[in-house]
């Protein structure tokens, strides 16, 4: 006799949920001291950029004829002032802000949009995943310096223009690795089992896929902002990006070329600091990557 | 084989025709007319409708796509606003001295990142690994171009060891493979060679890695062959890989010199996109862009030929 | 002993397969353009009935479709031509639109990870499939703990874990428990204990022949072992290379089997009896290419009882009074003279 499934509520068991896949990662970046320490010059750096107007010393843009190309230790200007008088403590701090803000935004915008093509690719596959990817294949076609500065060049210098040809330039490594991921999942039993269940096909992507495809993305995602903010601060670097007298640490750099004879200490700072942010970048993205990699 | 080698040329071109729509649409999209941007500003209503007829502004998107196409394949990429020569000219010569620069620095680079990645991964989790990784993170994380600068002030301005800018004494017109010329190259290829160095170390690491912790290895050893043994049989497996990821390394740096040229006023492409962006050169951008994209196209075909030649065990459909 | 879904009465089949085919193309191997493509014929024509309330096993060596033929039924794959008939409607028609079928038909994987999300509790697993067709949360969960418990798991232990945190055996039999969420009529088990180590296999036979009669289910058994097989089925469907071969009750099957091909493999089995050893291999040879089968009878390069006329003629399938049906120029009026009555294996 077909019974039909009783529901008899038995007193809600008190069943504890598993500790689940992200807190799983977590401990296991914790126990990374690498990762730790990237995380926390990150952090800092963060902070610094955040509240930038209330932690510099002097105004960044006072320019001073007098004090210009003072060396690192002055007092009163403790990293020294660049080739307009300015203090560059203040400028570094206040540059940070802009260096970050130009790196993560192309990455998120290309994360947001590249992740959206290559899931859509991925699980329609056919006539939609050839358009889509082949469109992808051309862009990518293009060595990514090459294709940043040839937009940037276009466009013209700018902000705006910096971060549009760094973003088109993000999304086609993201939207492939994003189709990649999606893909295989597609393939997996349980989305056949999820279709069996009669689900269409957006209940199935919000259910199954993107909980199984955007923790590869995002991982892969973050390695790619320490090259944002290289090829940021490189467009800047050439002129194309932040124009002056806006602190950034591209431009400083670009700007301070000529005075690396008579001061070349102050002028290679900014650069160590863009190495500094870009490395903390890499080395957390590493252990992001193993802790995720481990096998259940 | 064949036919997926013959399968793999054809794909190549509509993505070369795809590249190309790309390099003829960025005059397009530059703000402004982009007669204008030919054009010098005083230009006489003679010259401008003259220039309006040779590039056919007047005329429909894709007759003007393929009439600049086919006079690209001709070989007239139009000539710079700047110096009036013609651009292709310019991009040759260019491109000599980019690829000398590039190509050191793909072999300087290959040497010591596989090096660093092979003792990585043979010794793997061992303080020699950790060591060995991390001078791979520094290799791809460090702004190239800043430690361009930080190079000159050590070797150039303190030791005064090097020069700092340049190709040669008299210029890059008169290149000979002696110390006097080499000088001049040294560091911009040992800046330009981090970045394969970091990439090539990583993968060989990761390769090697993988390569030891497979069963048959144990095997292997279990039937008495020997570390020098084993040694070859990890290098014969990693090769092919590494070798592919060099080649692809070579073709971005082809394509991503500028950073570096600009630093040391390397005369190559790089140096001459420079130029082009801040004159509003727009025929010299075009063309430059077009060569190299197209380089590294071709290079990743050949690369991937030559992979599925001689690495048997790639199952292509 | 009614069942309020039902609708055409205990003697419909529950469902009938007809002439269904599916044929994978290959990728063109030569260039872009070439003629002749060439296609694996997984499914070649496939004509069965699964009758209400029984048990049908299917066997046969791998390759010969019993895979594909389960996901054309399950409609995860689409049939190049052939149609389903449920309980008298046309599946995917307007009585019976796919969406409906689905609720009606579930099936069990071979591989138990596989088929759980590795991201989602083994509690959200199963009431998935309630929530698309409407339940609310609340009720998809408490029924899933239900289930939990009738197959056997604890739900205040288990409701709240993950896949990786399972056995294999649990997690089978979470995926049993998944299969029965959406309340079904047939479930088709695709190996669904192959993967299990003996001891753990026994347990989940026998649940599925507790939970069957619980909840008069009518079940699809595919599975290579033949054992197995026979213990479970009430009738039994034999397959090679994309066709069905021979089909009868469990005993008829098993103790007289028809067609050459079955008969090779009961061979096959081995067996603690020390009198009953093959002197020889009852089956030569591989299976022969889905893509490029062989002309007449398919099976005619391995049968020990091969004729010439076996090449030219394409068995017909047939069925005796008992239900025994086969799929044999032996059995056919018109040639059955021409085949020597018995060959015997030493």
């Amino acid at each position: 006799m077909p019974a039909t499934i009783a529901v008899v509520s038995i007193n809600p068991p008190t069943h504890k949920r598993s500790r689940g896949h992200w807190a799983n990662v977590a401990a296991r970046i914790v126990r990374n001291p690498l990762a730790m320490i990237a995380t926390l010059i990150l952090l800092t750096l963060i902070f610094i950029a955040v509240f930038a107007p209330w932690i510099m010393p002097t105004d960044p843009f006072a320019t001073s004829m007098f004090t210009r190309l003072k060396p690192i230790g002055t007092p009163a200007h403790f990293f020294g002032t660049d080739e307009l008088g300015r203090d560059m403590l203040s400028r570094l701090i206040l540059g940070g802000r802009l260096s970050l803000f130009m790196g993560i935004t192309p990455v998120l915008t290309a994360f947001v949009i590249g992740s959206g093509l290559g899931i859509l690719a991925g699980y329609a596959g056919g006539f939609i995943n050839t358009i889509i990817m082949r469109t992808i294949d051309v862009l990518y076609a293009f060595p990514s310096v090459l294709l940043a500065i040839a937009l940037s060049g276009a466009l013209g210098a700018g902000i705006v223009n910096a971060l549009t040809s760094l973003t088109i330039v993000f999304i086609p490594q993201i939207a492939r690795i994003a189709e990649s991921v999606t893909t295989q999942v597609r393939r997996s039993d349980y989305v056949d089992a999820a279709r069996a269940s009669g689900a269409n096909a957006f209940t199935i992507v919000r259910a199954h896929v993107l909980g199984n495809v955007l923790g590869p993305i995002f991982v892969y995602s973050t390695s790619l902002i320490s090259v944002s903010m290289i090829l940021a601060s490189g467009l800047s670097f050439l002129g194309l990006g932040v124009k002056p007298p806006e602190p950034e640490w591209g431009l400083m750099l670009n700007t301070l070329r000529t005075a690396i004879y008579s001061q070349p200490w102050v002028a290679a700072l900014p650069g160590a600091f863009i190495f500094i942010t870009s490395i903390s970048f890499n080395m957390l993205s590493d252990g992001l990557r193993s802790a995720m990699e481990v096998k259940q | 084989m064949i036919s997926y080698l013959i399968r793999r040329v054809l794909y190549a071109l509509p993505i070369m025709l795809g590249v190309a729509f790309l390099c003829f649409m960025l005059v397009h999209i530059a703000p402004g007319d982009p007669l204008m941007s030919i054009l010098p500003p005083d230009a006489s209503v003679d010259l401008q409708k003259q220039l309006m007829e040779l590039y056919g502004f007047n005329r429909s998107y894709p007759v003007q796509f393929f009439s600049w196409v086919w006079r690209a394949v001709h070989g007239d990429l139009g000539s710079s606003i700047a110096t009036g020569r013609p651009v292709a000219q310019e991009v040759f010569k260019a491109v000599g001295n980019t690829l000398m620069l590039a190509a050191l620095a793909t072999l300087i680079g290959f040497f010591f990142g596989a090096l660093f990645g092979f003792v990585a991964g043979y010794f793997r989790n061992s303080w020699v690994d950790k060591i060995a990784s991390f001078i791979s993170v520094v290799g791809v994380s460090v702004p190239h171009y800043w430690l361009g600068m930080v190079l000159v002030i050590i070797f150039s301005s303190q030791l005064m060891w090097l020069p700092a800018t340049g190709a040669g004494p008299d210029g890059s017109s008169s290149w000979i493979w002696d110390f006097e010329h080499i000088k001049y190259l040294i560091m911009p290829a040992v800046t330009m060679s981090f970045i394969p160095m970091g990439i090539i170390a990583r993968t060989v690491r990761a390769l090697v890695a993988d390569i030891l912790s497979q069963e048959f290895v144990i095997g292997l050893k279990a039937r008495g062959l020997g570390e020098f043994g084993v040694f070859r049989h990890v290098v014969k497996n990693c090769a092919p890989t590494a070798m592919a990821v060099m080649g692809l390394q070579l073709g971005y740096l082809l394509g991503g010199s500028i950073l570096i040229e600009t630093v040391f006023s390397w005369p190559g492409t790089g140096f001459l996109l420079n130029q082009a962006i801040f004159q509003r050169d727009l025929p010299l951008l075009q063309g430059t862009i077009l060569v190299l994209a197209l380089f590294f196209v071709s290079l990743n075909l050949l690369v991937d030929i030559l992979q599925t030649v001689f690495d048997p065990r790639i199952e292509r459909a | 002993m009614t069942d309020e879904r039902d609708i055409g009465g205990p003697r419909q089949p529950l469902l009938q397969v007809r002439n269904l085919l599916k044929h994978f193309p290959l990728k063109g191997k030569g260039l872009p353009f070439a003629s002749a493509r060439s296609a694996v014929r997984a499914v070649d024509g496939v004509n069965f009935d699964i009758l209400k309330g029984e048990t049908l096993g299917v066997v046969g060596e791998s390759g010969c479709g019993k895979s594909t033929t389960a996901r054309v039924l399950m409609q995860l794959i689409q049939q190049d031509s052939g149609e389903l008939v449920f309980d008298g409607e046309t599946v995917g028609s307007r009585a019976l639109p796919l969406r409906q079928f689905r609720r009606q038909t579930q099936m069990v994987f071979q591989d138990s990870y596989s088929s759980l999300n590795p991201r989602m509790t083994i509690e959200d697993s199963i009431a998935f499939a309630p929530t698309v067709h409407g339940v609310t949360s609340r009720e998809a969960n408490t029924r899933a703990r239900d289930l939990l418990a009738r197959v056997g798991l604890q739900p205040e232990r288990f409701a709240g874990r993950y896949p990786h945190e399972l056995s294999g055996g649990q997690r089978q039999r979470v995926n049993i428990a998944r299969a029965l969420a959406l309340e079904p009529r047939l479930v088709i088990l695709d190996e669904a204990v192959s993967a299990l180590d003996k001891s753990v296999e026994a347990q989940v036979l026998n649940l599925l022949l507790d939970l069957k009669q619980e909840f008069g289910l009518t079940y699809l058994f595919i599975s290579h072992d033949l054992n197995v097989v026979r213990f479970i089925s009430d009738r039994v469907l034999v397959m090679y290379l994309g066709q069905v071969v021979e089909i009868g009750s469990s005993d008829q099957v098993f103790d007289q089997p028809k067609h050459p091909y079955t008969r090779a493999l009961l061979k096959s089995m081995p067996s603690m009896d020390p009198l009953q050893r093959t002197m020889e291999a009852p089956l030569a040879g591989d299976p022969p290419n889905p893509i490029n089968p062989p002309s007449g009878c398919r099976f005619h390069t391995r049968c020990a009882y091969a004729q010439p006329v076996c090449r030219q003629r394409t068995p017909m399938f047939a069925n005796d009074d008992s239900g025994h049906g086969v799929a044999c120029l032996r059995y056919e009026a018109d040639t059955a003279s021409l085949f020597a009555s018995e060959v015997s294996y030493a």
